[in-house]
């Protein structure tokens, strides 16, 4: 077995020197009826060929999106990402390395990280971030719990117009964290600060919404202060804020966000990178790594894991979180492409990404029967189609070209949003792709 | 020896070796500035073309000011990151013998799966129809890990350990709440992974520490009185966190289902018995499996991990969404509350799980085989009790007798030394190593855990077995200012980490205002 480097010999001089006749020895602490005698039912060991073969099979059963006109988003981007990125990234050192616990040996990931820290609250406009969660859904519920922390109240008001998963994975939190979450419908009016009460420990919002619509909470935020409620804001296309104002601006006191579009593939939904940015005065009730500044006993500038007596491996029970891992290596991608972009390219890739949106809606608004739902959008927007969605997604994925996200798909049973379809472009689609798309659903409209 | 630590006592802080240099720089030590501090204003690494004119559809909304993101070419970004990696130690650099982690090889093959177009530029939300390939390979690794624990169904949603480990004991609370049960403690050994106790805590349960035996297993007839109808779970590591196999283990389970409990494993350290033994025959209910452990996908610094959790047919129906069935017309993604899954606790997290991980420990344990992955497990178990056998006599083993997958010492050879546990980590890392666990579990004094994982070599070993026995015959001679310095011979030395939580800097400011974040 090629990743095994003992011999035969080898493990009969080591049987030897620990005294024992054979490796089952070593498991005699095993109760006999659980030993199994030989391999259980599943192939044999196969050399990198076959694996290839065999793997590369499925994944040629899949459409892939760089090879059709794409339009998919809904909380996922496609975007470029510079083949620097994906080099550094699997530089051994980075890749294979753990969490940064000996930090004299460990100075890359650390630095990095604070690197990753200091973008993220540049570009959310707050004070300070952690070092990443699993993903945006998870920060989004993270957000919640630590509001709760904050406030000491245990309810949550989520507008309906946060992404369906990242409220779902709010609800199931709650449920078992012991909360409240009272939700609007997604097709209904907003006005989240109406369902605000003395219970409520938050309202989390988002930037631009699940329609993609950009929105402005400044007002928002000014109400919920007043009754000591904290505003979370929630961005699920972090490439939005090289366009739009940032919450911190707006007066979020915790952001929390999906950092795929940032250095990071589709890759059928993770990993990615959650983002969580919030205010100083906030920062120990934060959840998650965070990596500070310091010195060495030489004087010199160095970086450590800090704060770390709110982490379950020092607190255990008493724990702002059980989170243990962040997102290392895909906070890493991020913080590459967001190096190699800069304020220039940020800006200018964000100005690409809305420029192409505001050129598909200009075209999709003239398609007798598609109605554009938005008056403000990024990158994405949402239609109201005369048919349900999900039927036209399916008849244009047939024609080649994934025309975007039913919204059906996260709401079967909500007839008002059946017919809405939210559709997405960014650097990467093409004129082409466009005249592709607007064919196809004149074609299949009329 | 004695030279070295002559030379060593000549480095006060403030005068060390590493400025002996104009440029502080030491050969291929280069020191770096934080890419803010390499600023050139106006530049980018990137070629982006500019946008055609168009007005605008912000609402108004548009950012005003700048965001104080440095430039910089593309040269600057790779050399940057470049120098920030070789200041980091990894398992392709050497042996990483970290107690619990399981730092082992990463096959080159999986990175290379991983980034199939036709598996990382997939979308989540394309129609089902369009990715039946994605879902035979996720479809796939469930049955190979249902397989190897025997259990019949497998949640693949949760993104790390800790979080299969919030997925387990959410599942037996819904189970518990399905059957009326309201039960609020959970039972946790002391030697458990910090996790175990948080995770517990953040489903609403008291927890419950139950103590270690002298043989360094969880001491059966205590956790057998504290059961009672008020116990949800037992949560307990097995092989447990002192490298050993809990022999009690059947019993206990049964204990605890007497009582009316579920069996919640701690799968963290499955690498020791992947492919000898299933959970399933063990009594286990429910237990996470460290992808990134026992299946090698990489660390990558602390994530991205995956923790899918297999459990047992009484916890299935609660499953997080989204599942994967088999249809009539083939494999079927369930993302709602419907048939089959009305029971499932619902969402976890984000989309489908993580895919990329997915790919990689699928290749992993294909390129293994069912007769590879038991071999895995017997040449962790055999470097683990090499190391134990030849470091006997040299560090102070904590409990007797053969050991899994990872071996625990503790402080007692460093006693009267002057010489910490820390010190002696420390001391390693000087030497070209990173160092063992240090300080956990907690149920032993100073402890030091040692996992070598399979993929070391027996020369391998054979080295770091001379390190060790050389570093403890120096403690034992009094050598104690080389370990209180220690390390030397690194990018940084110690690091002044009260400070750093006192008065945290948690970002870069630019000059000269660096405030600092508020008490």
């Amino acid at each position: 077995m090629r990743y095994l480097p003992l011999t035969a010999g080898d493990r009969a001089e080591m049987l030897a020197a620990i005294g024992v006749d054979s490796i089952d020895a070593l498991f005699d602490d095993v109760p006999e009826r659980a030993r199994l005698a030989g391999p259980v039912d599943l192939p044999r060991a196969m050399g990198e060929i076959e694996v290839e073969r065999l793997v590369s099979r499925k994944a040629a059963r899949n459409v892939v999106a760089g090879s059709v006109p794409f339009f998919i988003g809904g909380g996922v981007y496609r975007h470029h990402i510079p083949a620097a990125v994906d080099h550094l990234i699997q530089r051994g050192e980075f890749l294979t390395s753990y969490t940064p616990y000996q930090p004299e040996i460990s100075q890359g990931t650390l630095q990095y990280l604070f690197e990753f820290q200091t973008q993220v609250a540049l570009l959310t406009g707050m004070e300070v971030a952690n070092a990443s969660l699993y993903d945006g859904a998870t920060a989004c519920a993270e957000a919640v719990m630590m509001a709760n922390r904050v406030t000491g109240r245990r309810k949550a008001v989520l507008s309906g117009r946060l992404h369906p998963h990242y409220r779902e994975v709010c609800e199931t939190y709650a449920r078992f964290v012991g909360f409240e979450v009272s939700t609007k419908d997604p097709a209904g009016g907003e006005g989240p600060a109406s369902h605000v009460d003395r219970d409520t420990s938050c309202v989390v919002v988002q930037n631009p919404d699940f329609f993609g619509e950009v929105r402005d909470y400044t007002e928002l935020a000014r109400v919920c202060h007043d009754t000591g409620v904290l505003l979370v804001v929630v961005v699920t296309e972090i490439l939005s804020l090289g366009a739009v104002c940032p919450p911190g601006e707006m007066g979020a006191d915790i952001v929390a966000a999906e950092g795929q579009s940032l250095g990071n593939a589709l890759n059928f939904g993770g990993p990615h990178v959650g983002l969580f940015a919030t205010r100083d005065r906030l920062v120990r009730q934060m959840p998650g790594r965070l990596v500070g500044q310091t010195v060495d006993t030489a004087g010199r500038r160095g970086w450590v894991l800090t704060l770390s007596t709110r982490e379950q491996h020092i607190r255990r029970e008493r724990a702002t979180s059980n989170i243990c891992t962040n997102a290392g290596l895909c906070a890493l991608a991020f913080t590459i492409h967001l190096a190699l972009l800069g304020e220039a390219g940020l800006t200018r890739l964000a100005q690409l990404n809305h420029a192409t949106a505001v050129s598909l809606a200009q075209r999709l608004e003239q398609v007798p029967g598609i109605c554009l739902v938005n008056h403000a959008f990024f990158n994405e927007f949402a239609v109201r189609l005369p048919r349900p969605a999900a039927e036209i997604v399916e008849l244009l994925a047939g024609k080649g070209v994934l025309a975007g996200v039913p919204v059906s798909r996260f709401y079967p049973d909500n007839d008002a949003v059946a017919d809405l379809l939210l559709v997405a472009a960014t650097e990467m689609t093409t004129t082409e792709d466009m005249d592709r798309l607007e064919a196809g659903l004149r074609e299949v409209l009329s | 020896m004695n030279d070295w630590s002559r030379a060593l006592s000549d480095h006060e802080p403030g005068t060390s070796a590493s400025f002996e240099t104009v440029t502080g720089n030491r050969g291929l030590q280069i020191e770096e500035a934080l890419i803010f501090e390499q600023d050139s204003p106006g530049h980018c690494g990137l070629d982006l073309p500019e946008p055609v004119p168009f007005r605008d559809r912000l609402g108004g909304l548009e950012r005003q000011g700048i965001i104080g993101l440095p430039g910089l070419s593309e040269p600057q970004v790779v050399r940057h990151f470049t120098r920030l990696s070789q200041k980091n130690y990894a398992i392709d650099s050497g042996l990483y013998p970290l107690g619990s982690c399981t730092m082992k090889h990463n096959p080159r093959l999986n990175e290379k799966l991983a980034r199939l177009p036709g598996l990382a530029d997939i979308h989540p939300l394309q129609p089902v129809s369009t990715v039946p390939g994605a879902l035979q390979l996720i479809d796939t690794l469930a049955h190979w890990l249902k397989t190897l624990t025997g259990m019949p169904a497998i949640a693949l949603s949760p993104a790390a350990g800790a979080h299969g480990e919030l997925c387990g004991i959410m599942c037996i609370r819904a189970a518990l709440e399905a059957r009326g049960d309201r039960r609020i403690r959970v039972l946790v050994p002391e030697s458990a992974h910090g996790t175990n106790p948080a995770t517990a805590a953040a489903c609403g349960y008291t927890v419950d520490p139950t103590p270690a035996d002298a043989t360094g297993r969880v001491d059966r007839t205590a956790l057998e009185a504290k059961l009672g109808i008020d116990v949800a779970a037992l949560m307990l590591t097995n092989p447990n966190t002192c490298g050993l196999f809990e022999r009690e283990i059947i019993e206990i389970a049964e204990a605890v289902h007497r009582a009316g409990a579920f069996f919640y494993c701690d799968g963290a350290n499955f690498n020791a018995i992947v492919g000898r033994v299933r959970p399933a025959d063990l009594g286990i209910d429910c237990m996470h499996l460290n992808l990134h452990k026992t299946f090698s996908t990489p660390h990558g610094g602390g994530g991205p991990g995956s923790g899918p959790v297999a459990l047992t047919a009484s916890l299935a129906p609660f499953a997080p969404l989204p599942w994967i069935v088999l249809g009539p017309n083939g494999l079927e993604l369930v993302e709602h509350k419907t048939a089959p899954a009305e029971n499932s606790l619902g969402r976890l997290k984000g989309f489908h799980g993580q895919m990329g991980m997915f790919v990689r420990a699928l290749a992993y344990m294909m390129s293994h085989g069912s007769d590879g992955l038991r071999q895995v497990a017997e040449d962790a178990v055999l470097n683990a009790n090499y190391l134990r056998a030849r470091l006997a006599d040299d560090l102070s083993l904590s409990f007797s007798g053969p050991c899994m997958h990872e071996v625990l010492f503790d402080d007692r050879f460093l006693k009267d030394t002057g010489v910490t546990t820390l010190d002696f980590a420390k001391a390693l890392i000087d030497e070209g190593y990173h160092p063992m666990t240090m300080y956990f579990p907690l149920i032993v004094h100073g402890a030091l855990l040692i996992e070598p994982t399979e993929t070391e070599s027996k020369a391998s070993l054979d080295r770091f077995i001379a390190v060790v026995k050389a570093l403890a015959a120096a403690a034992r001679l009094g050598d104690t200012a080389r370990f209180r310095a220690a390390p030397v011979h690194t990018p940084r030395r110690r690091l002044d980490e009260t400070t750093a939580a006192r008065k945290p800097v948690l970002r870069w400011r630019p000059e000269p205002v660096q405030r600092q974040a508020a008490e």
